[in-house]
């Protein structure tokens, strides 16, 4: 419990992180910003968790070691995501979107 | 005893078939004549000796010629009462036919060495000649009903490639489609009398349908269809078969188009063997044919070859091409050996049309063979299947004139030449039984002689054409076997046949009809000479002739319209008014519920394949969209 503030603040907070998060990702062009995009939905998740962990069952730690968990997956991925962005720069030297359309019908 | 040896006779054309045609490119002209020549030597040697051994030494046992298995196996097993077997089955006539098939058919492996030099594909000509001899004893050992189904069907297409050997010409090519798909439409008959037989019987066993008892018990068991027993129905629909095979009326149209082959392949094949296979097939079964309702169906054998054996004599009249003179003469014969088999009654001397017809079927393969072969020999002189090109022959070709004025007296029934025996047991039966066929059988006799002789002094005397070239006498190769079959004959007539083979199996003594004979001696002798004052010099007699009958002419020279009339029942009425409703139906509303399926599905594609763009951002405001809409839906769901 944190004095003074209320769940429902809190989930106002998380709610705006992930359109944040979904907004970057759809009109950002650069994977980068996208990738960073994901991070924020990411985080809003973990957010979640640690909020709900907190403010209905105080007494376990099943959420907060869910968002621990997140933030693993979140830098294993991140990792995993930048070498692809790597070689595709080294491939075409650029990373806008519009230039990776060769996959399509 | 062993006789299992006798499984090579068969087995070594195969094998000469297989050798041949697998190195057709490294083995050359004339090493793959020798090669085949030497192999069906062999299988000759082992059928005489075989067929020797049958006849005079294990094959009468208490007076009676046994139905022998040399070798039987299974060859596809369904079930304990469905199996279909494969073996090698001595009787009579499969002996008889163990010593025509083989001899003439080495003949024709020897001649054509002369006659096929310098031939394209002559390796090709020796496989397919082996591959036939193969087929060929196959079916005349057969031991069951669908073994001689099978190598019916083998023989047809024997058939069919060497007839279309000249494949580049194309009148050869349409000639052995013609053969291939009458002969096969034929067979469709044959095969739905075989399914009707063993359906009834439950057997295809040669030995069981031929037996007395078993035919007098199945006899008792069958139906009735539209006043006949279902096993009459059956016979009748493989004769059918039989008659496609033997160029019977309405089924010959192929036979003539057939002399397009190379001439040995017409001696061997559309003369002297694959074309008895019809007479074979009903003295195959011939105990069934007489004893089910009266004989019915060997009356309808009788009347069919009856009418061909006249109906052939006429046409042969009138054509020109020595090769069709001979086809129609070769559908004349088989008929007179139908007539003979359905004329024939059960057991002694009442059988004596079956042993007749078998009799004339040995003879007339050794006289239009021989007959075959010296037209040959001439085509190859004067380069010329014409009559109008040939003439005065006897000066250039001593030995092909004498040999075919044998073979000419021979199949005109002069004695002591081979055809007058065969030909008098044929009128006697006749003459006994039905007098009718006697009378057509009779006339058919005097017209023979005439068409024949015709023929043999239309290219031997005459007046001499300008040859380009001197004709000359064939090559060594060739005048051999002429002068083999010359001598078979002049004396194959007096082998004492009734003593071998009969109905019933029981060798019996045939006497001369001498008043029969002499009557039928006077007519094939009025039909030489009649031919000889038409056709020794040259004169206008026969146009004259020709032009008295008009019409009646014509319709003859074009074989009394029988093709057309094909050509017109396949064309306009099938083909116009059945097949092509078909065809529509099936192009436009089979073919288009497919193409429209398959149509629509291509449309719907290419409309919403636009939606996978390859953006990340269209993917991922799917994603989002869709997420937002299913929770839009849960929520108001769970509130409302």
């Amino acid at each position: 419990m944190i004095s003074g503030i209320s769940i429902y603040e809190i989930l106002t907070v998380s709610t705006i992180i992930f359109f944040i998060g979904i907004y970057g990702f759809v009109t950002r062009k650069n994977l980068i910003a996208m990738l960073m995009s994901v991070e924020l939905i990411l985080n809003s998740a973990a957010l979640n968790f640690v909020i709900f962990n907190k403010y209905l069952f105080p007494n376990e730690l099943g959420g907060a070691i869910f968002s621990i968990f997140i933030i693993a997956v979140a830098a294993a991925e991140t990792a995993l995501a930048l070498a692809i962005i790597i070689n595709l720069y080294r491939l075409i030297m650029s990373l806008k979107t519009d230039d990776l359309e060769t996959m399509k019908y | 005893m062993d006789l299992t040896y006798t499984v090579l006779i068969p087995l070594i054309p195969l094998f000469m078939f297989l050798f041949l045609g697998l190195n057709y490119k490294r083995i050359k002209e004339p090493l793959s004549g020798y090669i085949g020549t030497a192999g069906l030597l062999i299988t000759a040697l082992l059928s005489f000796y075989t067929a020797y051994r049958y006849f005079f030494d294990f094959g009468k046992v208490d007076e009676v010629y046994q139905k022998i298995y040399a070798f039987n196996t299974v060859w596809i097993h369904f079930t304990e009462s469905l199996h279909i077997d494969m073996g090698v089955l001595l009787d009579p006539i499969s002996a008889v036919m163990l010593i025509v098939v083989p001899l003439i058919s080495l003949m024709v492996h020897f001649y054509s060495i002369g006659y096929m030099h310098k031939e394209p594909g002559f390796t090709r000509f020796y496989a397919y000649l082996s591959l036939f001899t193969f087929s060929m004893l196959g079916l005349v050992l057969a031991t069951n009903l669908f073994q001689i189904y099978i190598f019916w069907e083998l023989v047809g297409v024997s058939s069919y490639l060497l007839i279309g050997y000249y494949y580049e010409k194309p009148s050869a090519i349409l000639a052995a489609k013609k053969a291939f798909i009458v002969t096969r439409f034929a067979d469709f008959g044959f095969l739905l009398g075989i399914l009707m037989i063993s359906y009834y019987a439950q057997t295809f066993d040669f030995k069981i349908l031929n037996d007395l008892d078993f035919i007098n018990n199945l006899k008792m068991q069958t139906g009735i269809f539209m006043g006949l027993s279902v096993i009459t129905v059956a016979l009748v629909l493989i004769f059918i078969g039989g008659a496609g095979k033997s160029a019977m009326f309405p089924l010959h149209i192929w036979l003539p188009d057939a002399m397009e082959g190379p001439t040995p392949v017409s001696a061997l094949i559309h003369a002297a063997t694959m074309v008895v296979a019809g007479v074979y097939l009903v003295a195959r079964l011939f105990p069934m044919f007489y004893f089910f309702d009266d004989g019915f169906a060997l009356h309808v054998v009788a009347w069919t070859g009856a009418f061909t054996t006249f109906f052939a004599a006429i046409i042969a009249f009138t054509q020109y091409d020595i090769k069709r003179v001979l086809a129609f003469s070769t559908m004349s014969q088989i008929g007179y050996m139908m007539l003979a088999l359905g004329v024939s009654g059960y057991g002694g001397h009442e059988g004596l049309g079956f042993m007749a017809g078998i009799f004339h079927l040995f003879t007339h393969a050794m006289f239009k063979a021989l007959l075959f072969l010296g037209a040959g020999a001439i085509i190859h002189a004067v380069h010329s299947n014409y009559m109008q090109d040939m003439g005065g022959l006897r000066k250039y070709m001593p030995i092909t004139h004498i040999t075919f004025l044998i073979a000419a007296l021979a199949i005109s029934g002069i004695p002591p030449f081979a055809g007058f025996f065969s030909k008098d047991e044929i009128l006697a039966a006749a003459f006994e039984h039905n007098f009718p066929v006697f009378v057509i059988g009779y006339i058919v006799a005097g017209m023979t002689a005439f068409y024949m002789f015709r023929l043999y002094f239309r290219i031997f005397w005459w007046n001499e054409p300008d040859y380009k070239h001197k004709p000359h006498e064939a090559p060594k190769t060739m005048t051999i076997p002429l002068l083999i079959l010359a001598f078979m004959s002049i004396f194959s007539g007096f082998i004492p046949f009734s003593k071998l083979v009969s109905s019933d199996n029981v060798p019996f003594t045939a006497h001369i009809n001498w008043t029969l004979a002499g009557l039928s001696i006077g007519i094939g002798v009025i039909g030489i000479l009649a031919a000889m004052l038409f056709y020794k010099k040259e004169k206008d007699l026969s146009e004259r002739f020709r032009y008295a009958f008009g019409d009646f002419y014509k319709w003859t020279y074009n074989k009394f319209y029988i093709d057309d009339i094909y050509f017109f029942v396949t064309k306009t009425i099938i083909f116009k008014y059945i097949s092509s409703p078909f065809a529509w139906f099936d192009r436009h509303i089979v073919d288009g519920t497919m193409n429209g399926i398959g149509n629509g599905t291509v449309w719907i594609s290419t409309k919403i394949k636009k939606l996978q763009s390859g953006r990340i951002h269209d993917y991922a405001m799917f994603f989002v969209s869709g997420v937002l809409i299913i929770i839009l839906i849960v929520w108001f769901s769970i509130n409302y």
